[in-house]
């Protein structure tokens, strides 16, 4: 072992500054994971591929090694081998390795959106998935511009504009590739409209707002977060099998210039213009046509104060009077899958910060390895330079050894940290999708709380009606302000009717569209889980695999200095 | 002192059996004396030799940490020239004096202090060797105590001694050369090596030993990882609850095996390389000792000089105070003759203490490596086996 067989390349960058050596004495495992085609006959000594020559005499798993290999390649589709056998030489003799395996899979990220509601959010620069009905967005190009409009004073207000740019095969659009420019008032303003559209769906939930806007704006680092954020959210919008077909969105992608999406809820004009019916209706005004949209919508502030207060009032009355409300969530399922979700809400949020830790503690391993390692080479050099006797450059040469393995070790550790927070970003994902369902969730009570309302404004209606009749009824010949005033109060009751029927409708669909995402839901996460801890465990694998190979080697050359009986 | 080895071929002719003469020392069974402030650790020292100057086949005494202290201190004032092999420090803080790793691996470091004595062939023969194998308690304990007074140099005395070696080394480097100083370019190198030596090993034992609080993080982070995806489990349905029980029973699994592995990296790499810097201060010491033997022949000689001008003046004026400063003239000159052989010999030694040096290390370092390499790939092999063990559970889990 004593003896040292020169890694010719690595030993010429020997005397290189330490971070040119930790680049350079890693060449071989660059080439392996970037060109995975050619098996490594050339380096006896190089460890990159588990399955190249380690063990040099075995000639039979040196040739079984290429053929494996071809054989891995054409299972692109189905990078996660089941191994059939064990042996002490299990990362030789498994083709193909999970070392390999790893590095196929993220290469292009493909593989974890194979699944049938991710193909669509891939990336732009690969070739579509062979999904027939894809929409595949990206963000690119930030700008600033002048807002001309507002700017009396010179460098007013400026804004960025991103270029969003979608790629699809969908019938609804007008064409297969375009782009449009918006600035991130616009998605706010996409959002809102979704969610007054899509009632009771799992809306993905839009990037914050930055309260210091403008200050923060100039920042590089603040624009390129945001548009990365806009990214993932307008591909999670084309990921939802609904939305991904609403004309928000549609109008959004396709619309150049500005959004035709009109707020239906402006507060400020339908005060000013007093259109707003219901709250006259319920305040026992002049009839007219009621706008039962209206009912449809939930009560927000400004334009329907005085419903607002209604349907406070009434869910005070369902908390604390002692009496039932006239409807309630009677769903059992629901009420058990709405706590199950609690539960689970609790549980991702925990093992997502227990992943976070971990892939810290992953990261400093390998920051530390690589310290060592650096240490080790310096250590080399200088026993090197001042080596006086021979004992001196064997115990250099061995140190080598150990400092090439410890570096070659640090940077795998930064490969698999980097791979296995792609994987379990998959957890935040989800803990940002309870928002969603939450959201909906409360879209579902509110709807309720509005028809609860309109029962109670019913009811008291009608006994309202009731007292004036007997009122009325002891009073010889009539009292004609009295019928004028029941007239009045039954057509509101009318008016009130429909939309009571409005609101239940609403409500019942709401309750529905619940359901469906609850179901998808359950089954999407099931798939995304699922793949996402294959993902993790392959890569474990993988790594410690090709890790065991490096210390193998290691461990081999100074085989000579082990005790007896070690 | 005949020359001894114990190669098995020299036998002594007093030897009782016709066996090769051996000494086999081993430090082991740790156990805590006394209580409080006063708490100490003792370990059973046990002896097997067949060596006529020992009493019999095999004696066991108990010893603690200041008896090998003292050990150490009569081998470096009587050996000037050789490497004294390194003792473990003396802990600083009070928290770990008592814990089982700390104890451990005192134990382990003092194991193999005695044992390079006892294979060193000149200090294996040494009385004090003898004494610290067999003297009762009561012995040690009284030559201990002796100690304190003439023989033992004040840590003060030898850090003034490595500044002064420090700062000759840097002067000379400079080309301020004073002239107390050997004018010797091997010499200069080799101080110049062991000074850049110990900065190097410095780091690398810095990094090794967060390279093992490193894995013991890992570690806890699996485990509390582990933990935290069995609670997820529990809340999920069938087949996906099953594949994160399994997930969360493999990654505490797992935190068992780097826990382990931090423990098998501080005992067999980070202590070798704690011990390998403490060789080194060993060897600043020699070194130090070295200097002082060449300044005190180099006064001697310089005294010798004057008083023999002095003397000649003397004759000159024959002084009835001749025949006296004759015999002080003389007296000196056997001093000086003396700290002459003393310095040549501690440098005759030094040569070939460097060359044992540098074997030993050699050897200490590719076992040091060679368990760092065979640790880390065990670990790496036992994490790749508990994940692919997992596969075939998530592939029949997800298809269910």
């Amino acid at each position: 072992m004593m003896g040292y067989e020169n890694q010719g390349h690595e030993e010429a960058h020997l005397y290189a500054t330490p971070e040119e050596m930790e680049s350079l004495v890693l060449t071989d495992n660059d080439d392996s994971s970037h060109h995975q085609s050619q098996p490594n006959h050339h380096h006896p000594l190089s460890s990159s591929l588990p399955f190249a020559a380690q063990i040099p005499t075995d000639d039979d798993h040196l040739l079984a090694s290429p053929s494996s290999l071809m054989h891995f390649q054409s299972q692109s589709q189905n990078p996660i081998p089941i191994p059939n056998h064990s042996s002490s030489f299990k990362f030789i003799l498994e083709p193909p390795s999970y070392a390999d395996a790893v590095f196929r899979s993220f290469d292009g990220d493909h593989i974890n959106e194979t699944n049938g509601h991710d193909s669509s959010s891939g990336d732009l620069s690969s070739s579509p998935p062979s999904t027939v009905e894809y929409l595949s967005i990206s963000v690119s190009d930030p700008q600033k511009e002048q807002d001309l409009a507002n700017s009396l004073v010179s460098g007013g207000n400026t804004y960025v504009t991103y270029l969003i740019t979608t790629r699809t095969s969908l019938p609804d659009f007008n064409g297969s590739e375009f782009s449009v420019r918006r600035r991130f008032k616009d998605v706010v303003t996409l959002s809102d409209r979704l969610s007054e559209s899509y009632r009771g769906f799992f809306i993905p939930i839009r990037p914050d707002k930055n309260v210091v806007e403008s200050q923060v704006m100039q920042k590089q680092e603040f624009v390129e977060q945001r548009r990365v954020a806009l990214e993932k959210y307008l591909r999670r919008l084309a990921a939802h099998p609904v939305i991904r077909r609403s004309d928000e969105l549609r109008l959004f992608l396709e619309v150049d210039g500005r959004l035709p999406l009109v707020r239906n809820t402006d507060v400020a004009s339908r005060m000013l213009d007093g259109a707003v019916k219901l709250p006259r209706q319920l305040f026992g005004e002049s009839v007219g046509a009621v706008d039962v949209s209206e009912v449809v919508q939930p009560a927000k502030g400004g334009r329907d104060l005085l419903r607002l207060f209604k349907e406070l009032k009434q869910s005070v009355t369902n908390d604390w009077g002692g009496a039932k409300p006239p409807v309630m969530e009677e769903d059992k399922e629901f009420l058990e899958k709405k706590e199950k979700l609690q539960d689970f809400e609790q549980q991702i949020s925990n093992v997502s910060q227990q992943a976070e830790s971990l892939v810290k503690a992953q990261q400093d391993i390998g920051e530390t390895m690589g310290q060592l390692g650096l240490a080790f080479v310096k250590l080399t050099k200088f026993e090197t330079e001042e080596a006086v006797y021979e004992t001196q450059r064997v115990r250099a040469a061995d140190m080598k050894s150990v400092a090439t393995a410890a570096v070659k070790a640090s940077r795998l550790y930064r490969e698999l940290t980097a791979q296995t927070v792609k994987h379990l970003d998959k957890l935040h994902e989800y803990l940002g999708a309870m928002l969603a369902v939450n959201q909906a969730f409360s879209d579902r009570s509110s709807a309720l709380l509005t028809v609860q309302t309109l029962l109670s404004e019913l009811s008291s209606l009608h006994l309202r009606i009731e007292k004036l009749e007997a009122a009325s009824s002891k009073i010889f010949g009539g009292d004609r302000s009295r019928i004028r005033k029941i007239d009045e109060l039954k057509e509101t009751i009318r008016a009130t009717e429909d939309a009571k029927s409005c609101a239940i409708r609403e409500y019942e669909r709401i309750k529905e569209n619940n359901k469906n995402e609850l179901e998808r839901l359950d089954k999407e996460r099931h798939d995304d889980f699922f793949n996402m801890l294959k993902g993790f465990v392959v890569n474990q694998a993988g790594y410690a695999e090709k890790m065991a190979s490096v210390w193998d080697m290691v461990a081999e050359e100074t085989n000579g200095y082990a005790k007896d009986g070690s | 002192m005949q020359q001894r080895s114990f190669s098995g071929v020299s036998q002594s002719p007093r030897s009782p059996s016709k066996q090769p003469p051996y000494l086999a020392v081993s430090v082991t069974d740790p156990a805590k004396m006394g209580n409080g402030v006063q708490a100490y650790i003792s370990y059973k020292v046990i002896t097997k030799t067949n060596l006529p100057e020992y009493q019999g086949l095999e004696k066991i005494v108990i010893r603690r940490y200041s008896d090998f202290v003292w050990l150490r201190d009569r081998l470096f004032e009587k050996y000037k020239g050789i490497f004294i092999p390194p003792l473990p420090e003396k802990s600083t803080v009070e928290k770990f004096r008592f814990t089982a790793e700390f104890i451990e691996m005192r134990r382990q470091a003092l194991d193999i202090f005695v044992n390079r004595i006892a294979s060193h062939h000149e200090l294996q023969q040494s009385e004090d060797l003898r004494i610290f194998l067999q003297a009762d308690e009561q012995t040690m304990e009284r030559a201990r105590s002796q100690e304190s007074g003439i023989f033992k140099k004040k840590p003060a005395d030898l850090m003034q001694i490595f500044k002064d070696v420090q700062s000759r080394v840097s002067d000379v480097v400079l080309g301020k050369e004073k002239p107390v100083e050997e004018l010797n370019p091997d010499f200069e190198k080799l101080k110049r090596y062991v000074f850049e030596l110990e900065d190097h090993l410095a780091e690398a034992q810095k990094h090794a030993y967060r390279l093992v609080k490193r894995h013991r993080e890992l570690g806890q982070s699996l485990s509390d990882f582990g933990r935290a995806v069995k609670l997820l489990g529990a809340c999920e349905g069938e087949a996906l609850g099953k594949a994160f029980a399994e997930l969360g029973a493999k990654s505490e699994m797992l935190s068992v095996k780097l826990q382990k592995e931090a423990q098998h990296l501080l005992m067999n790499f980070e202590e070798p390389l704690k011990d390998y810097v403490r060789a080194v201060h060993s060897v600043k010491g020699t070194i130090a000792e070295r200097a002082a033997a060449f300044r005190q022949h180099c006064e001697l000689a310089e005294t010798i000089k004057l008083k023999e001008i002095d003397l000649n003046k003397l004759r000159l004026t024959r002084s009835e105070r001749t025949a006296d400063a004759e015999h002080e003239y003389e007296e000196l000159k056997a001093d000086g003759e003396e700290a002459r052989r003393r310095f040549e010999t501690i440098v005759r030694l030094m040569n070939e203490e460097m060359v044992r040096f540098q074997e030993e290390k050699t050897l200490d370092m590719g076992l040091a490596f060679h368990e760092f390499a065979k640790g880390q790939s065990r670990l790496a092999n036992g994490i790749a086996d508990a994940w692919r063990s997992l596969l075939p559970k998530l592939e029949a889990c997800s298809s269910s």
